[in-house]
């Protein structure tokens, strides 16, 4: 089969690899239909986190046809199912599944002692995304083994477009997470920074839930008008003050709930000189992430806020004012997507016209020429917000 | 040994194994700037290491603290040059070719005995200048936003029924789970006020 293998930083590959094979009963295969690339790709892209080997397979937002079910899988699955495949592999059964934090589940990481040892204790494992969480084979291939198949799907009805279903498998149920755990309620402004994918739909859930004022954060005028499309109000970080414009638009107290879509790779400009100097630690290997939205979210959050934490951060921050959130009363809530606690609600809201995903994708294209979309995402270029492959 | 049959030893027997290789998303001018930054960095060990003997054989006789400077120079420009941030790299490759090429310039006078040993460094340098602005000029085509590429998507809502009328749509048959709430109820459980 064709599969998308990272063979280093910034080269990735359509290379010919062989098939998956079931390896446990609660396996199954499925043939993938679409999948896509996310904006944690180009972490792994740029080789920021250091447990990538050459010869992984990427990809982590796949969804597919069942052609092929383990024994203990059969209860839940069957040859012919149509399915979405949440980025966290979960069992289902383990403290933290059973409490709804998937993205955690204590048992599917296969490589456990390095979970353990890097994080403390292990997190969930997750395709295509490191030996970290696993160093399971990802989905921008023909093919994807699931491990805890029967648990690790979201069945989906025919007669609706992979494009209105694909996001189910990330940056839906991401963007959803985002708004959830900021405690959106009717009346709030929230700001949220990045309007890539994932910032896209966390303004889309935002509006769903009640928030009054919607503020998008981003540089790039294509991103800032899908931004507009949902009603958000923008600033462009590169034209305007952020702190300034916000305090401007909240009577001068601040958002209530402020939303980090960003994560690691805050742009790099001199105009917001502390990026500059993340990046030049990076890449002395002297700190992992450039946190430069986390710092703006706590000066400019109105006290007693909640700061949402949705973009990937990998490691070691510096220079977190952390006297300005504990004097200020900040509440923090992040982690990476609890996938299938939301999916129902979310696939729900899909066939209802209540939403509609497929408006991300700008760019589609046969999985063959993922390396060269790899590079355009990842430039910006061609106002490129979400790719989508096709095997 | 390719690296991708040496990793097999972190895979399971069921994961997929490479039978071919597919063309890179490097680009020709990605490579040679990867190239040149490996070079800076031999170059700029040896600087630091053996700056007496390339003076000697040179002829800068008393520049050795320069070429001393001018090794660390390397390594920081290879830094930045091995990053996704190549351009940055190529730019300090380009301003330190034309110092290397400013210090080499006097020992090419007819008085140097070693000159002719200069005149060669001098083409060295002066080919690798030509490699640096290709990469540069190569990097900066292949991953810069096309001006005039610009897209409007002010017609993606992604709301179905409009922003408006979305507008706390959710909340009709969704409540915040109580793990994730954050805002407390207090002012219940305040002391009334002294009228």
């Amino acid at each position: 089969m064709r599969a998308l293998v990272w063979h280093g930083k910034e080269d990735i590959r359509c290379d010919t690899v062989s098939d998956p094979a079931l390896e446990h009963p609660r396996d199954a295969i499925i043939k993938v239909t679409s999948c896509a690339i996310c904006g944690s790709d180009l972490h792994l892209f740029h080789n920021l986190v250091p447990a990538m080997l050459p010869g992984d397979i990427m990809g982590h937002e796949s969804m597919g046809e069942v052609v092929e079910v383990g024994s203990a899988a059969k209860g839940k699955l069957k040859k012919g199912d149509r399915v979405v495949i949440p980025f966290t592999i979960q069992c289902g059964e383990c403290d933290q599944c059973r409490r709804g934090n998937f993205s955690v589940c204590e048992r599917t990481n296969r490589k456990k002692e390095l979970g353990d040892k890097v994080f403390g204790h292990t997190t969930a494992g997750l395709f295509g995304y490191t030996h970290l969480t696993g160093g399971y084979p990802g989905g921008q291939a023909e093919y994807l083994r699931v491990p805890f198949a029967d648990t690790t799907h979201v069945k989906v009805p025919d007669g609706v477009d992979d494009e209105k279903l694909l996001f189910l498998s990330d940056i839906l149920p991401t963007g959803w997470q985002a708004a959830v755990q900021a405690d959106i309620q009717p009346g709030d402004t929230v700001a949220i920074w990045g309007c890539g994918p994932v910032g896209q739909m966390a303004i889309r859930s935002a509006i769903l839930l009640g928030a009054e004022q919607v503020i998008a954060i981003d540089h790039l005028p294509e991103r800032l008008s899908m931004a507009e499309a949902a009603g958000a109000i923008t600033i462009d970080f590169e034209q305007d003050s952020v702190v300034e414009r916000l305090n401007e638009l909240t009577g001068g107290k601040g958002p209530h709930k402020c939303i980090d879509a960003v994560g690691t790779e805050s742009h790099v400009n001199f105009g917001q000189p502390d990026t500059v100097l993340d990046r030049a630690k990076q890449m002395l290997m002297a700190e992992n992430d450039r946190p430069h939205v986390l710092r703006e979210m706590i000066y400019v959050c109105r006290p007693a806020g909640v700061i949402s934490i949705i973009g990937v951060y990998l490691g070691l921050v510096d220079k977190i004012p952390m006297g300005q959130a504990m004097n200020k009363g900040l509440t923090f809530r992040m982690a990476q997507a609890h996938v299938p606690r939301w999916t129902g609600d979310l696939l729900r809201r899909i066939e209802d016209g209540q939403i509609d995903p497929s408006f991300v994708i700008t760019h589609k294209a046969d999985l063959s020429q993922g390396p060269e979309m790899y590079a355009k995402f990842r430039d910006k270029a061609d106002g490129c917000v979400k790719v989508m492959l096709q095997p | 040994m390719p690296a991708t049959n040496l990793t097999r030893i972190a895979r399971s027997k069921g994961d997929p194994r490479i039978e071919r290789k597919g063309p890179s998303s490097l680009t020709d001018a990605d490579r040679l700037a990867r190239a040149l930054g490996w070079l800076s960095i031999g170059l700029g060990m040896t600087e630091l290491v053996a700056p007496g003997r390339i003076a000697r054989t040179l002829g800068l006789h008393g520049k050795e603290g320069l070429i001393r400077g001018y090794g660390a120079r390397e390594l920081a420009s290879a830094i930045p040059t091995l990053s996704v941030n190549k351009q940055v790299g190529l730019a300090s490759r380009i301003a330190g070719d034309a110092l290397d090429l400013a210090t080499l310039a006097p020992a090419l006078h007819h008085s140097n005995p070693k000159r002719h040993n200069a005149a060669i460094a001098t083409a060295l340098v002066a080919g690798i200048t030509l490699l640096d602005i290709a990469a540069y000029a190569g990097v900066k085509a292949a991953h810069r936003r096309e001006p005039g590429s610009d897209r409007d998507y002010s017609d993606r809502s992604g709301l179905p029924r409009g922003p408006q009328a979305s507008r706390g749509l959710a909340r009709k048959d969704f409540q915040i789970p109580p793990d994730y709430r954050a805002e407390g109820t207090v002012a219940a459980e305040l002391p009334a006020r002294a009228s």
